[in-house]
């Protein structure tokens, strides 16, 4: 088995007198896709908030390859390889694909953008996706569909260098053959040697995409499974409590 | 299925096996491919799905100037007229180019002619009562305008409040300030004559066709630079012969003003000729503030933020550092503005740029400018300019009552901004077909 790139241990996390984590462990591994499932209110964004550095975790170890890292900030998590795709993607509609894919981390050569190299750079990376589907990289985001949006902005983790992309309901507004797509596109992302956490309440999504499904249920994982080795009533027994942890899976966890 | 090693990734790697495998050349374009044939077919498909910039604008142009060449009998576009409609569009045009930077954000700076007025009665005060060198206290009036600039700025950025408020509260501030800064009822009249040259005095007629070569020097050079840029990183470039039309455009266009500009257009005996010398300082700016738009970072991040803030900020752009540093251009030119208006009406009074600035924003607005931010370009506010300016001075000609100035002003701003709403509605339809 490869070594995990992120490791959580014993992560909490409360608001208040509300624990919304009460210590969780989760691994994501390089080249593989790991699943994030629960109900609402299980503590999925909020798990997700302390590895993108918004929201730091109260207490617990983060290890990242291996060696203890601190997640502050986003700038610190960005950092370290770790970028998040937000379920409203932040893409700024007036300007093309390339200036999104750059937005912030601009090149320029004497105080001015080269926006030949950036092209070049672009295409490169969504070439590297096999991404086909658009017309040009100069054209607008207004004109893209929304599995064209999604796209882009996972290209633009990838543009980063992100050795860890999280990804918060990428298929949640689109449509059979543009989830397909996005699908696709995690699966090439993970062929790449990027660790992919993605979340989702569309279980069929994840069977088809997955590796590792992690259930989280009211703060606690009750349940870390290969998705081989499982089967969707199993899933839904976790997510909704109706199943409690196996032994082996209280095993695995720790 | 999955991979178990430990791939780095590597994106230019990946594209090459990827493409090796696949389609044989890398799926998507960049817009620069291509024929003349096939870019004009591309600027047309833009075109017929909603982005129609100025062209609006430059066509309502062309017909006002038809319109009036008829009803006038020619006295529209007649050499007098034509010198006459630059140099009272100039004033206007500096102040829809200030406004652009805020518009852009999807901001308002209301308090524009006011601030105008503000700077013009500290510039009068120092050069008229002071005695002060008139480009010493331009400096003075031009430093005035910063400080306006960034106090809107910081309470738009900083506190929160909307531009909208902000800028009224000091539009009405600002017409008490003029009154203390000149004394009630006061008007100074401007006896500089380097500031009165600005609209009123032609350059020779060598000094118009230097500018036409510079012209031209510049938008050829600056073509082979973007050319040679884009050659060296390995993209795709326009084809050669575009560039030259283009620029031969440009040359042929300018070329045509400024051959009109030096005949004599004098009614009397003493000859008046040459391109007037507010032409090349308006030209100089708006180059200027067109690079810094397109060229630089801070450009770039003045769209992003005008397209949308949260996306900017989290993409590490200081978003109040944006707005602060548009605000304090605007309220600048502003003052630019304000000398022109100053040189062209030769006095200061203290209700001076009161009734300017919504003339200012209709300019942007009927030049393709759109109030959302995000979308529009500073030559769309000097054509816009062009437009409000033709018609008062057309039908000054034909001498109607004011009246009906304003009547029609206000009926082509509707228009302008139903075209533009039209052809968002076209681009979102064409948005739901892709």
């Amino acid at each position: 088995m490869v070594a995990p790139i992120i490791e959580l241990r014993d992560v909490r996390k409360s608001f208040g007198p509300v624990d919304v984590l009460k210590g969780v462990n989760l691994k994501v591994y390089p080249g593989q896709v790991s699943a994030l499932v629960g109900d609402n209110g299980a503590g999925k964004s909020t798990l997700i908030k302390g590895l993108a550095g918004v929201q730091p975790y109260d207490s617990g170890e983060t290890l990242i390859d291996g060696s203890p890292a601190h997640l502050a900030t986003p700038k610190e998590a960005s950092r370290l390889g770790i970028e998040v795709v937000y379920q409203d993607l932040a893409l700024c509609e007036n300007l093309d694909i390339v200036q999104n894919m750059f937005l912030g981390r601009e090149e320029t050569h004497q105080g001015t953008l080269s926006n030949g190299e950036m092209e070049k750079h672009a295409s490169a990376t969504l070439g590297s996706l096999s991404v086909r589907t658009m017309k040009s990289v100069r054209q607008k985001v207004s004109s893209l569909s929304g599995g064209q949006r999604q796209t882009v902005a996972i290209a633009r983790a990838v543009l980063q260098k992100a050795k860890v992309v999280i990804l918060d309901e990428p298929t949640a507004a689109l449509g059979v053959a543009q989830t397909e797509q996005v699908l696709n596109l995690v699966r090439r992302l993970a062929d790449q040697g990027v660790g992919v956490l993605i979340i989702s309440h569309n279980l069929a999504d994840v069977f088809q995409v997955a590796d590792h499904i992690n259930v989280l249920y009211l703060g606690t994982m009750v349940a870390q499974l290969e998705t081989k080795e499982t089967n969707n009533n199993d899933v839904i027994g976790y997510i909704t409590g109706l199943k409690s942890v196996e032994p082996s899976a209280a095993g695995a966890a720790r | 299925m999955t991979t178990t090693e430990n791939k780095v990734p590597d994106p230019e790697l990946a594209a090459a096996v990827d493409t090796a495998g696949g389609a044989t050349a890398p799926g998507i374009a960049t817009g620069y491919e291509g024929t003349i044939g096939d870019q004009f077919r591309a600027y047309i498909a833009r075109v017929r799905s909603g982005e129609m910039g100025m062209l609006p604008a430059i066509g309502g142009f062309i017909v006002l100037c038809i319109l009036f060449e008829i009803l006038t009998q020619g006295d529209f576009l007649g050499l007098l007229n034509v010198s006459n409609l630059i140099t009272q569009t100039a004033f206007l045009a500096m102040l829809a180019v200030a406004l652009v930077f805020v518009i852009l954000l999807g901001e308002i700076d209301l308090s524009a002619g006011v601030t105008a007025g503000v700077g013009m009665a500290v510039f009068v005060q120092l050069n008229n009562s002071l005695h002060i060198n008139w480009f010493l206290a331009l400096i003075v009036s031009l430093v005035v305008g910063i400080v306006i600039g960034g106090f809107i700025g910081y309470f738009v950025a900083k506190v929160g409040i909307p531009s909208f408020v902000v800028t009224l509260g000091l539009f009405l501030g600002f017409q008490g300030l003029q009154l203390v800064l000149l004394g009630n009822g006061n008007s100074y009249r401007i006896t500089d004559p380097s500031v009165l040259a600005i609209e009123n005095s032609n350059m020779p007629v060598w000094a118009g066709w230097l500018m036409w070569a510079v012209i031209v020097l510049v938008s050829l050079g600056s073509a082979f630079y973007d050319r040679t840029r884009r050659q060296r990183a390995g993209v795709p470039v326009r084809p050669i012969s575009m560039l030259a039309i283009r620029v031969g455009a440009v040359a042929v266009f300018t070329g045509i003003i400024v051959a009109l500009l030096n005949q004599d257009r004098s009614v009397s005996v003493v000859p008046v000729q040459g391109v007037p010398i507010v032409v090349p300082i308006v030209l100089a700016i708006l180059w200027i503030a067109t690079q810094v738009l397109d060229r630089t970072r801070w450009g770039l991040h003045l769209y992003a933020v005008g397209g949308n803030p949260e996306a900017a900020r989290r993409a590490g752009i200081s978003v109040a550092a944006i707005r602060i540093s548009a605000f304090v251009l605007c309220s600048t030119l502003a003052i630019v503005s304000g000398l022109f208006q100053a040189s062209e009406v030769g006095v200061v009074g203290s209700s001076f740029g009161q009734t300017d600035v919504l003339n200012g924003v209709a300019a942007a607005v009927v030049g393709g400018v759109s109030l959302f931010g995000g979308r529009g370009r500073l030559v769309q506010g000097v054509v816009g300019a062009l437009v409000i300016t033709a018609i008062t001075n057309g039908l000054g000609l034909m001498s109607l009552p004011g009246g009906v100035n304003l009547l029609i002003t206000g009926g082509v701003l509707i228009l302008a901004a139903t075209v533009d709403a039209l052809s968002r509605k076209r681009a979102g339809a064409s948005l739901a077909r892709v």
